[in-house]
């Protein structure tokens, strides 16, 4: 059961991963990444990080792609046109994107700890409780840390938004 | 085996529920308003246009379905589906009453509890303005595209006040599942004051519970905060361009997320399925009153000889019966555990519900600026302040 879940919402991501790249309007694209993070929050789900997904919907899908949606309406931005069709663009995509491929593969397979493979329902330290007591204890310097970083951020944006006194 | 008939018949039982109160609270809503404006509402179908809501329906479902011409299609039919499903969703982790015993099976009131119930109505929630958004855009209409912009900035605004003020109850009863929640404000305080986390030591949430529902007319578009659909505007802003059943999808999400939001706020706040006062004190005793009283109104109605309608004079004494029948349930031994728990809960969501339509009767439409100001110059620094006494409050007096 687990596994078809998996496989199921796994095969959504990937697919809706490749629909952001083809499509050429703005909105699509944005509305097939919230498939992605949507289907993400399941895998997660699946692996025993009930908050983690919580959040994965309540923050990216459902606060961040929002204002993505709101900015791309707001500006009324059409579909794309491919303008000059430069032939170059045939002759170093695919190769570099092959190279991207096996770069990030052969990273994975040196990280990953050999032969652990992940079982479903092992993990199980996911839960709100655990999340919010390793924050703010063994993590408690890089989540301020964090904070800052956000405010800081804030800061910024408000800055530039200012009107010119 | 058992465990899958008998989330099944819970299933069906609760979309049934779910589903015809939503159309009779257009019912509901109608009679309010038209009472609050001296009118007599939804009269003709039926016995006080009691079947309003199923004419409503066989009209919006035998209707031509219009699809304007220049519609991006995919999008147009995703938006009311999506719209309608992610509303129905969050009931499923709302409870109705304690554990119960029914036949020999021992079950929750309520579909499932997880450990995660309150973030998940939040998600839901949040997700729940994609199907605006998408709506609106596809639409291709300018009215429909400036409902979409508008409801897309006002529900993300909002839900920043409305998390902060749920996270501060969740403060003084440490858990996020909805069973735990209702569980932890059991009890009276010095015997007759309910431990409700409105009344809760250390930091009575009164306040919280205010924001709470200023929050909650924002995210589910209700006046004063209609302004993606509002009407003197923008047509009827996102759901301008559909009709027949798209547009009555639109309208049961509506209904349905107030329904769940009103549940929240009543598990939350309320104390869930406890009872304002002890039973010692015989608050069993509440809806057999309640019931009987309503019986006695209307029998007083149907002696009066003078009606303006034919029908009255027999609609009168039968609801009255009806009502007598249910009086008499709340005083059968072997389903009271069943239905008083269910009696309270229905009767705090319900005064929620109609505190809804009472405010939409009485106050006039905020101004774009006006709405966007208050949620971040106002609700957000009083949620902030209000979260940080009830923390202050917390860590003073537990150790």
């Amino acid at each position: 059961m687990d596994a078809l879940l998996f496989l199921t919402f796994a095969g959504i991501a990937v697919l809706c991963a490749i629909n952001l790249v083809l499509q050429t309007h703005p909105i699509s694209s944005a509305l097939s990444l919230v498939g992605v993070m949507g289907s993400l929050a399941v895998l997660y789900l699946l692996l025993g990080g009930a908050f983690i997904a919580a959040v994965q919907l309540i923050v990216y899908a459902g606060a961040v792609m929002v204002l993505f949606l709101f900015v791309i309406m707001l500006l009324n931005a059409q579909a794309e046109r491919t303008t000059s069709k430069s032939a170059m663009r045939a002759w170093v995509s695919v190769p570099l994107l092959f190279t991207f491929v096996i770069l990030l593969a052969s990273l994975i397979i040196q990280r990953a700890p050999a032969g652990a493979a992940v079982k479903f329902g092992e993990f199980t330290g996911g839960s709100v409780a655990n999340v919010g007591r390793a924050l703010f204890t063994t993590y408690l310097l890089p989540f301020e840390v964090t904070s800052i970083l956000i405010l800081i951020a804030i800061l910024g944006a408000v800055v530039l938004a200012r009107k010119e006194i | 085996m058992n465990f899958y008939i008998v989330t099944l018949i819970k299933t069906g039982l609760i979309a049934v529920v779910l589903l015809t109160f939503c159309a009779y609270l257009v019912w509901i809503e109608r009679k309010v308003l038209a009472h609050i404006q001296l009118r007599q509402g939804p009269y003709r179908v039926g016995p006080h246009g009691l079947l309003q809501p199923l004419s409503d329906l066989i009209k919006l479902v035998t209707k031509e379905g219009v699809i304007p011409a220049n519609v991006n299609m995919f999008y147009y039919l995703l938006a009311p589906f999506l719209s309608v499903a992610l509303a129905l969703i969050s009931i499923a982790v709302i409870p109705f009453g304690p554990v119960v015993e029914v036949f020999g099976v021992q079950t929750q009131m309520g579909l499932t509890d997880l450990d995660i119930g309150v973030l998940v109505v939040l998600a839901m929630s949040s997700l729940g303005v994609y199907g605006m958004v998408i709506g609106g855009w596809a639409s291709n209409s300018k009215y429909s595209l400036m409902g979409s912009l508008r409801s897309s900035a006002q529900m993300v605004s909002y839900e920043l006040p409305m998390a902060m003020a749920i996270v501060a109850p969740l403060l003084l009863v440490n858990t996020l599942s909805f069973r735990e929640i209702a569980a932890a404000q059991e009890g009276f305080y010095l015997g007759f004051l309910p431990k409700w986390t409105v009344f809760a030591g250390p930091f009575p949430q009164a306040f919280s519970f205010l924001l709470f529902m200023i929050a909650a007319f924002a995210e589910t578009n209700r006046v004063p905060f209609d302004l993606p659909e509002a009407e003197t505007e923008l047509v009827a802003g996102f759901h301008t361009e559909y009709s027949s059943t798209m547009f009555a999808a639109f309208f049961t999400a509506e209904y349905a997320s107030i329904t769940t939001i009103c549940c929240v706020a009543s598990l939350l706040f309320l104390g869930g399925w406890h009872p304002l006062w002890p039973a010692e004190y015989g608050s069993d005793f509440v809806p057999v009153v309640l019931f009987l009283g309503v019986a006695l109104i209307l029998f007083f109605h149907a002696a009066q000889s003078v009606r303006a309608r034919m029908w009255d004079r027999f609609t009168f004494p039968v609801f009255g019966l009806l009502m007598l029948g249910l009086a008499g349930l709340f005083l059968v031994p072997l389903l009271k555990p069943l239905l008083i728990p269910l009696f309270w809960f229905a009767a705090k969501t319900g005064l929620l519900i109609f505190i809804f339509i009472w405010i939409r009767g009485t106050l006039p439409r905020f101004r774009y600026d006006q709405l966007m100001r208050f949620a971040w110059l106002t609700l957000l620094p009083a949620a902030v302040v209000n979260l940080l006494v009830t923390g202050l409050a917390v860590a003073l007096t537990t150790n």
